[in-house]
């Protein structure tokens, strides 16, 4: 019992992780409708910058924080406007943004490579005594933080998203770009605002994956877990990307504790396979068909 | 035979046959049903361990390990593509889906014993020369060209134009992209099996979904609805990085670079759809020369 308690903890604490990642990830899906396979390289690059910054010295985890989500913001929205936007003046079709997001995203990986190199670099240690102990379980301070604080984030992001009247008109692009843009809404400046949004959280998820992972260019391969965890809570869905994220990764912990820990990849991505198949449309998604 | 090309320059050419082997065979699925796959290291990865172990441990001679190779990729890609062809989803969530079985397919490579796992197989022998390589990229090419001009072609054409006036018009949607997808899975799976024996060396991590999409921009590169178009691409993308001599991360940032400047700047690559024939060569001689049907009225308005 206490091994399960304690499977469920661990699983928690990387699916709050895998939560924020997708929740940028499907921010971006809701709004322009492709896989933006480069996020990931943003988050790996926030956590470089939180690893630079931390390892002066000076800094915080505060701090490296606020800089990893202004650096990871800026990189996003300078994404999209250098590879998507003008293929979204165009009107290209998804295959065209998932190219050239690929493209990016291999730019960025390799750009850190010949760089700043392959080694993994470990933050400085946050906490003097890292772990506490709950009914016997033990979870990292770091995890516990990283819980808190993803709570609070996805909490702003959605009152932002549902309250305010920039949030109602990223809703509305969502919903339907062109008939928001003749009612008013300023497209451009939507989908670059969305980008930043997506950067903020690509930055929070690079910091905790850093502290927990360390940082180094291949980190890629964990963002996949993003687009996993938001198929299954349903793409473009936020609510649907925080369970996602949760489910997958208490999935994961199960998994790796009670049947193969190398096989773990196996069964994550075959979740993947199974729910785009049997339902595309997620746990809260809406599953739209290609438009004639 | 041949021997009059120096070792070097043959291994440069043989890899690009292989990589144009590998892109034929994509051309076929992307460009001819708008489907993208970012998988496709995967089949490559299938073909290239079937080979080897056939040749290996088994013994069996090369061409027999060729046929293994497409035809084991061609059954793997059934895998995937049954149910999620079946499921007619939508083209980004297909690619998710690839992506997806790309790496379980990987992870698994890394965790078999017939494969000896993450260490790789070493020591294969070096059957990939140039005159085999060259014969196998000729068929490969021959068969695509059929696939192309006949019936199943002009089916997947229509398919890629618009996929619900294709379905009203009474093709089976299902039907024409699961074959193409074979098809490329098998072109895949001999490309694998050539690389294995020219590389003489294979572990899964040579077979990342890095491998996937610069297998993908090849494609996208040349001309999506292109066959000669993959094919200079394949050449040029194996050519340039010799040519440069560079070291391999530089070469990935500037794919990366290319990929986003095509798709912003030149989305139709190379080619387009348009082929590279030898009659519209001579058309295009005999307009240069200034004679010929080609040159009435004059090149430039």
């Amino acid at each position: 019992m206490a091994l399960v308690f304690q499977t469920l903890i661990t699983g928690l604490a990387i699916g709050g992780i895998y939560s924020l990642m997708a929740v940028g990830y499907s921010l971006i899906f809701s709004i322009l409708n492709f896989s933006n396979f480069a996020f990931g390289m943003i988050i790996m690059l926030a956590s470089f910058i939180g690893y630079f910054a931390m390892s002066t010295g000076y800094v915080n985890l505060g701090v490296a924080l606020f800089l990893a989500m202004a650096g990871a913001g800026a990189l996003s929205f300078f994404n999209e406007r250098i590879a998507y936007s003008s293929l979204r003046k165009r009107h290209a079709p998804p295959l065209y943004f998932m190219i050239s997001a690929m493209g990016t995203s291999i730019f960025l990986e390799n750009m850190v490579y010949a760089t700043i190199g392959s080694q993994y670099k470990a933050y400085p240690q946050v906490f003097k005594v890292p772990t506490i102990s709950i009914f016997g379980a033990s979870l990292g301070k770091m995890d516990l933080f990283a819980i808190i604080f993803s709570i609070v984030a996805i909490w702003f992001l959605n009152y932002f998203i549902q309250r305010t009247r920039t949030g109602i008109s990223i809703r509305a692009a969502s919903y339907d770009a062109a008939i928001a843009e003749i009612n008013g809404v300023n497209l451009g400046a939507v989908i670059g605002l969305v980008f930043v949004l997506a950067g903020f959280f690509a930055g929070i998820s690079g910091i905790f994956l850093g502290v927990k992972y360390m940082a180094y260019p291949n980190m890629g391969w964990i963002t996949n877990k993003a687009y996993v965890a938001a198929v299954i809570g349903g793409l473009g869905s936020l609510p649907g990307a925080v369970t996602g994220g949760i489910i997958l990764g208490v999935l994961e912990s199960f998994v790796s504790v009670y049947i193969s820990s190398t096989l773990r990849d196996v069964f994550s991505f075959g979740a993947l396979i199974a729910f785009l198949v049997i339902k595309p449309s997620g746990l809260f998604g809406k599953y739209l068909e290609e438009k004639v | 035979m041949l021997s009059f090309i120096s070792p070097y320059y043959q291994s440069v050419a043989i890899l690009a046959m292989i990589n144009a082997v590998s892109a034929v065979g994509l051309a076929v699925f992307t460009g001819f049903t708008g489907l993208m796959s970012l998988g496709h290291a995967a089949f490559i990865a299938v073909g290239a361990y079937s080979c080897a172990i056939a040749t290996k441990i088994y013994g069996l001679p090369f061409a027999v390990g060729l046929l293994l190779a497409g035809l084991i990729a061609g059954l793997t890609s059934l895998v995937i593509g049954i149910p999620t062809l079946r499921a007619k989803l939508r083209s980004d969530y297909f690619t998710i889906a690839t992506l997806g079985f790309g790496e379980a397919i990987r992870v698994l490579l890394e965790n078999l014993s017939i494969t000896s796992g993450a260490r790789g197989m070493p020591g294969l022998a070096h059957y990939s020369t140039l005159l085999p390589t060259f014969i196998v990229l000729a068929l490969v090419v021959f068969f695509t060209r059929n696939f192309i001009f006949f019936r199943y072609g002009r089916m997947a054409v229509a398919i890629r134009e618009d996929h619900i006036a294709a379905e009203m018009a009474g093709i089976n949607l299902f039907k024409v992209r699961l074959r193409s997808l074979f098809f490329s899975a098998v072109c895949a799976g001999v490309g694998g099996a050539l690389m294995a024996h020219h590389v003489r060396f294979i572990q899964p991590n040579m077979f990342t979904n890095v491998q996937s999409t610069l297998l993908t921009a090849t494609v996208v590169a040349g001309g999506m609805g292109s066959i000669t178009g993959p094919i200079i691409a394949a050449v040029i993308f194996a050519i340039v990085p010799e040519v440069l001599r560079v070291a391999e991360m530089w070469r990935l940032v500037a794919y990366g670079a290319i990929l986003v400047a095509i798709m912003v700047l030149r989305p139709q690559g190379i080619m387009g759809y348009r082929e590279i024939s030898l009659s519209g060569m001579i058309r295009f001689c005999r307009r240069l020369v200034g004679t010929g049907p080609g040159s009435k009225g004059g090149t430039a308005p």
